[in-house]
């Protein structure tokens, strides 16, 4: 991730995204999806740091995520009309959830893993779906809106201002991509890649791998309700949707379609499948087949993803 | 207050029942070629939706004996063409595989038989109560676990007493030395994969009789499936049988006291496993 080709990628995605939403709409888009792309790639890179760079597969990420929302939503609502409180009590809570489920379950590996993460994150899904009186249920937290900004010198309204909260959005996403990106490149993030390419050679290193694994996954959880709290106050909504486990495999496949060795791999990923699956559902009642046979189709030919396909043909 | 009890003890040995069908048949797939197959629940629905199709032309009995062997079908077939590639490759991708057949067929049931609960018929002497006290003892409910014990004991007899349970067994072990000793790995492999879709297939027939027939009915099965796994035990499928009962009576049980943690108290549960014996209850050492 050092040298000056990943720092003029980096200076591109930079471009890209600050431009965004000024030529969105000639691909079909709009300002919201654009804000879509950025929070829903977010949410797949936070997947990524734990998917792609400690190379544990974790199916449940939607919880998290949801926790964030959900968290946001209520303080709102509920507590004080803040949005930068929203966030941090959002995060705090996904992160310690994290924490406790993470400390359940580093001692599986493998398929297990998966499965147990799969199988967790539907606790909270039950919680938001059964708890009427707090969560609303199954029609969700309504009646809230994101509040204005106050910085003290001047007030930033986000509620009318699509574009605006486009740009708080992406602000947001940069200082945790870089914060993602710095924590991988430190001997915290170097220990990860050496135990994802070879754990039993860590342990022997005398890396204590447990340990390891599990800040990984309370990190990555952490980015991810993150991203949570600013899908729900995209929506000025949040419902149990957000915590199925549909939801999570939209994060894995987004990774994976953007390729899961690269950093900006799951942005290309959640930029592909935001706009795909706007498109198909603004068109067809059947949208679940066509994001099913979607999976299907990119697990059988195009596993290493667009930019694991993009190195490997410029490797040649 | 006792009645109400009893009555949801042996709802929750009922739905147990079902966990178990299922989680069997997931067990057997993930044991044998490390895939978690999460088009289970997409098979049980189709199960259901075979028999339905089928029960005007052969009867509800008909039905019932011809719809697992068709879904069995239809899962070898798909084993074939699609699950087989990703053997040997990352989990990842045959899990995001199966997600995604779980999505197709979820939405093709909807295609098909509608978004709306289909009634599912099952014959008149079966719904009425067997005695007057326990009014929901009826004569399905108690043919159901019936039914199930059979194919368990049937199943836990193929493992333990034929040639293909006893290949299957050893190839959970050890599959490299089986296809040394000159098994055909792949046929066993898919002959084990339409095995555990044949005990979706049944377990969706047998649901379907019990909660009404509509698409979303294999996805509402299949996360306690992963549960009962977790906790039953890693590796051990009388463990998995295990784990669905005891999830399926403790939220049975859950609903009496505290109706709205019916479905968290399973995950507690499998919280407490993870915590105090990480591989389950029976589950094998050196596994994880």
């Amino acid at each position: 991730m050092k040298g000056p080709g990943q720092r003029s990628t980096n200076a591109l995605v930079v471009l890209i995204l600050a431009t965004m939403p000024f030529w969105m709409q000639y691909v079909g888009g709009y300002t919201e999806l654009a804000t879509q792309v950025l929070v829903m790639a977010l949410a797949a890179m936070s997947l990524n740091f734990l998917l792609g760079f400690t190379g544990t597969l974790s199916f449940g990420h939607a919880a998290y995520f949801g926790l964030g929302g959900y968290g946001v939503a209520m303080i709102i609502k509920y507590i004080a009309p803040s949005t930068p409180l929203g966030i941090l009590v959002g995060v705090a809570v996904g992160t310690i959830a994290a924490m406790v489920i993470g400390a359940l379950i580093i001692k599986l590996r493998g398929v297990y893993f998966a499965m147990v993460t799969i199988a967790f994150g539907q606790v909270f899904f039950f919680i938001a779906f059964r708890w009427n009186s707090v969560t609303g249920g199954d029609d969700g937290l309504t009646n809230w809106k994101r509040q204005a900004l106050d910085l003290g010198f001047t007030r930033v309204e986000l509620l009318d201002h699509a574009l605006t909260f486009y740009y708080f959005v992406l602000l947001i996403f940069l200082l945790a991509a870089a914060c993602m990106a710095l924590i991988l490149r430190s001997p915290f993030g170097r220990t990860l890649l050496a135990i994802r390419e070879n754990e039993r050679k860590a342990r022997f290193l005398g890396i204590p791998v447990e340990h390891h694994l599990w800040l990984s996954f309370v990190i990555s959880c952490a980015f991810c309700s993150l991203a949570g709290t600013l899908y729900a106050l995209l929506n000025n909504f949040i419902d149990p949707r957000a915590l199925y486990w549909g939801q999570s495999g939209n994060f894995v496949i987004m990774a994976v379609l953007g390729g899961m060795r690269s950093f900006w791999g799951p942005l290309v990923g959640a930029a592909i499948f935001v706009v795909l699956q706007d498109f198909i559902s603004s068109r067809t009642e059947n949208w679940m087949s066509f994001v099913g046979l979607f999976f299907v189709l990119i697990v059988l030919f195009f596993p290493r993803g667009v930019l694991g396909m993009i190195r490997r043909r410029s490797s040649q | 207050m006792s009645q109400l009890i009893l009555f949801n003890l042996f709802n929750g040995l009922i739905v147990g029942a079902f966990y178990a069908l299922m989680a069997l048949g997931l067990s057997l797939i993930l044991n044998l070629s490390g895939v978690i197959n999460f088009a289970h629940g997409g098979f049980l629905a189709l199960g259901a939706y075979i028999a339905y199709t089928l029960m005007p032309y052969v009867g509800f009995w008909g039905a019932l004996l011809i719809a697992p062997f068709l879904t069995a079908f239809l899962g070898i077939i798909i084993e074939r063409l699609l699950i087989r590639r990703l053997y040997g490759r990352d989990p990842l991708y045959s899990l995001l595989l199966t997600f995604g057949l779980a999505y197709i067929f979820e939405d093709v049931s909807r295609y098909i038989w509608g978004a709306q609960s289909v009634p599912f018929i099952v014959p008149g002497f079966l719904t009425k109560p067997l005695s007057n006290s326990l009014f929901f003892l009826t004569g399905y409910r108690v043919f159901m676990v019936v039914l199930v014990a059979i194919a368990v004991a049937a199943l836990f007899y193929i493992l333990n007493r034929t040639r293909l349970g006893m290949r299957i067994r050893a190839g959970t072990m050890d599959l490299e030395t089986v296809s040394t000793l000159g098994v055909n790995v792949r046929v066993l492999r898919n002959l084990n994969f339409g095995l555990g879709i044949f005990l979706a297939g049944l377990a969706g027939v047998l649901a379907a009789g019990l909660l009404g027939l509509q698409p979303t009915i294999g996805t509402s099965l299949i996360m306690p499936s992963f549960v009962a796994i977790i906790v039953g035990g890693l590796g051990s499928l009388p463990g998995t049988l295990l784990g669905g009962l005891l999830i399926g009576v403790a939220s049975g049980l859950t609903t009496v006291f505290f109706p709205s943690a019916t479905e968290a108290v399973m995950y507690v549960m499998m919280g407490l496993v993870l915590l105090l014996r990480p591989r389950g209850l029976l589950g094998e050492e050196g596994r994880l």
